[in-house]
């Protein structure tokens, strides 16, 4: 194990995958220079037919990351914001996600999507979506939000490897963010769910960027003697129902953290899942954590009156606990 | 006379291949057309009457290992490229056997083992594509082309620019071909498309030429170009070939459109200028027989009425089938 921060996880699974399989190829804006380090050096090792600086033109990029992979290649289209995937939507939404269907299976099309997403760096409203919720609605596209610097890699290599259109989104503001990686090579399958505390008490499912501010306010409510049962799902699409239903089965509460706008978003779906399946095992009303439905602002206050942070999920975890929500 | 000139630089088994296949797709498409009128097909279609010298004129001179991808109106291209024709029948029928099992209907069919990337709902939506399999077409290095074929509607969409920028950028052995047929689906191009559409070419450094689009030998001639040109390693053209849709923008129109927006003189003075008859002419010129071609003539609607009956015959998809596809 070597502590990694997530952005230099990330950029080691890309070369890894590079360097196992001649057919990946990468290409987005400014890959060369990498804005972000994610894509780093891979310009320099794979050369300028492989990794390709592209102009700023989503709507062609994600078409041709389509025409690409349809025709044999496996693309890591690079779209740097997860705002801009609203640029090259069409062939997403449109392409991506229905050309197997549509076609009665004919073809698979491995192609990575990358993308960070979410706010906290007073990037305005164009910069800070967490669009998840839009990508999980289309069908055909696989959605990851790795929480950790092991799980971006081992997600990543996965989804580069996957025959389907996967949307890899790396929380903004957490490319810092430190953690243990294996030296060895590894991969984590898509759609399984990480338990990353036991309790018995509550079960807080917290998504991608929420993951931080999840295991702080675990610590804290452990303090009070509260055992959280902690779960990054760390794909969205698809989604390790079973861990969340199991876990909602021994604890009888659950609060969804997402740094989505609240309507339609991960946690809602996630909240009607655990009633459907888990109504009679529930002993408080289900609590989502998440933006309220407004655009991101630029200043520091604002912006962090709306994200969820610790303090937002114990207070939610305290309306639930003890019967407390009963005497309201 | 001139055009028997040009024909003279045409080997006759190419004019006849190229006559058979747009008798071919001519004929489906009539069939089709009284199918729906018939209530006999489940969605709508847009016929390509009247435009047949494109297709057969520029995949006169591609392999399977090209790549075409097409538009809603993409029959003729699905013909053309070496589509079976019982399959697209029982795929606009919506029966089991179709090319994509009846998941994908008349603007979706697809063959990707005949490098037929499929016609496309979206308008433009086969231009990113196409740039991709140009990519991979490239990194595979063995001389492959790609083809968009997309109309004047589909020339106003952005990605057109930024396929012009990319592929110029790249040297991408991409031929985009616009079949100017005179429409924007119910707009005449007039009222929509400002200049003109081959000079879109020029700022981007890519060769531009203006065909007569019902001229086959004029669109044969500027695909030998072009495809030569990419698959030598010179990169883009766009061809804009000029025609005209003898048939609505979609057949049901004629059931729901109050208002006229193509007078029926317009449409005989295209008739007469219909590709089929003049390639029929230059084929006599050559000193092919009446004989030979009515016989050519038999054998296609011989075709066309086994596949109609292959087609009739297929079930209809299990409905336990609908979920399948989406994911590999």
């Amino acid at each position: 194990m070597t502590k990694k921060r997530m952005i230099h996880a990330i950029n080691e699974a890309l070369f890894e995958e590079m360097e196992r399989d001649e057919k990946v190829i990468l290409f987005g804006e400014d890959v060369g220079i990498s804005l972000f380090g994610d894509t780093k050096g891979l310009l320099k090792k794979f050369g300028p037919n492989r990794v390709r600086n592209t102009p700023i033109s989503e709507t062609v990029m994600t078409g041709m990351a389509v025409g690409a992979a349809a025709a044999g290649y496996r693309v890591v289209c690079h779209l740097m914001f997860g705002n801009f995937i609203y640029t090259g939507f069409d062939a997403i939404a449109n392409q991506a996600a229905k050309l197997r269907y549509m076609t009665g299976g004919q073809i698979t099309l491995p192609i990575v999507f990358m993308a960070v997403f979410g706010g906290g760096k007073s990037s305005a409203a164009q910069h800070s979506d967490s669009m998840h919720p839009q990508l999980m609605n289309l069908g055909g596209i696989k959605v990851v939000t790795p929480g950790s610097p092991y799980d971006a890699k081992g997600l990543l290599k996965s989804a580069v490897r996957d025959d389907n259109p996967v949307v890899f989104l790396q929380a903004g503001g957490r490319g810092g963010q430190n953690g243990e990686v294996p030296d060895e090579e590894y991969i984590i399958e898509l759609g399984q769910a990480i338990e990353l505390n036991n309790g018995d008490d509550i079960t807080i499912v917290a998504i991608g960027s929420m993951v931080q501010p999840a295991i702080r306010a675990t610590k804290e409510l452990s303090e009070m003697n509260i055992k959280v049962d902690l779960i990054d799902p760390r794909s969205l699409v698809p989604l390790d129902k079973n861990k969340i239903f199991s876990s909602v089965r021994k604890t009888g509460k659950i609060i969804i953290v997402d740094e989505a706008k609240d309507m339609c978003s991960a946690a809602s779906h996630i909240a009607a899942l655990c009633v459907d399946e888990c109504f009679e095992y529930l002993k408080a009303p289900i609590k989502r954590v998440t933006v309220p439905d407004v655009a991101m602002p630029y200043s520091p206050p604002l912006e962090k009156a709306l994200i969820p942070n610790h303090e937002q999920i114990i207070k939610s975890a305290m309306s639930i606990i003890n019967d407390s929500y009963k005497s309201k | 006379m001139k055009k028997n000139q040009k024909a003279g630089n045409l080997p006759t088994d190419v004019l006849l291949s190229m006559y058979e296949q747009a008798l071919l797709i001519r004929n489906v498409e009539i069939q089709l057309g009284a199918d729906f009128k018939n209530g006999k097909l489940p969605g709508p279609v847009h016929l390509y009457i009247g435009q047949e010298a494109i297709a057969v004129g520029i995949c006169q001179h591609l392999s399977d290992s090209d790549w075409i991808a097409s538009t809603h109106r993409g029959h003729g291209h699905f013909i053309a490229k070496g589509g079976n024709i019982k399959k697209l029948l029982a795929e606009v029928y919506g029966r089991n056997d179709g090319i994509c099992h009846g998941f994908g209907g008349s603007m979706h069919v697809a063959d990707f083992s005949k490098g037929i990337i499929g016609a496309n709902g979206i308008v433009a939506g086969g231009i990113g594509i196409s740039a991709g399999a140009a990519l991979a077409a490239q990194l595979d290095n063995d001389g492959n082309v790609a083809i968009a074929f997309f109309g004047d509607g589909a020339a106003n969409q952005g990605v057109l620019c930024e396929a012009l920028n990319i592929s110029s950028l790249w040297k991408l052995p991409l031929i985009l071909v616009c079949e100017n047929n005179g429409f924007s689906e119910f707009s005449p191009s007039s009222t929509v498309t400002a200049g003109s559409i081959v000079d879109r070419a020029n700022p981007y450094k890519v060769p531009g030429i203006l065909v007569d689009g019902n001229d086959t030998i004029d669109v044969w001639q500027a695909g030998n170009i072009a495809i030569e040109r990419a698959r030598s390693g010179g990169g883009p053209t766009l061809i804009e070939a000029r025609t005209y849709r003898h048939r609505g923008h979609v057949e049901a129109e004629y059931s729901f459109l109050s208002e006229e927006y193509q007078s029926e003189s317009e449409v005989e003075k295209w008739k007469e200028r219909d590709p089929l008859p003049l390639l029929k002419q230059q084929l006599l010129n050559e000193g092919i027989s009446e004989n030979q071609l009515n016989e050519l003539s038999t054998a296609v609607l011989t075709d066309i009425k086994e596949a109609v009956d292959f087609a009739d015959k297929s079930p209809w998809p299990e409905k336990s089938q609908a979920t399948k596809f989406m994911f590999k």
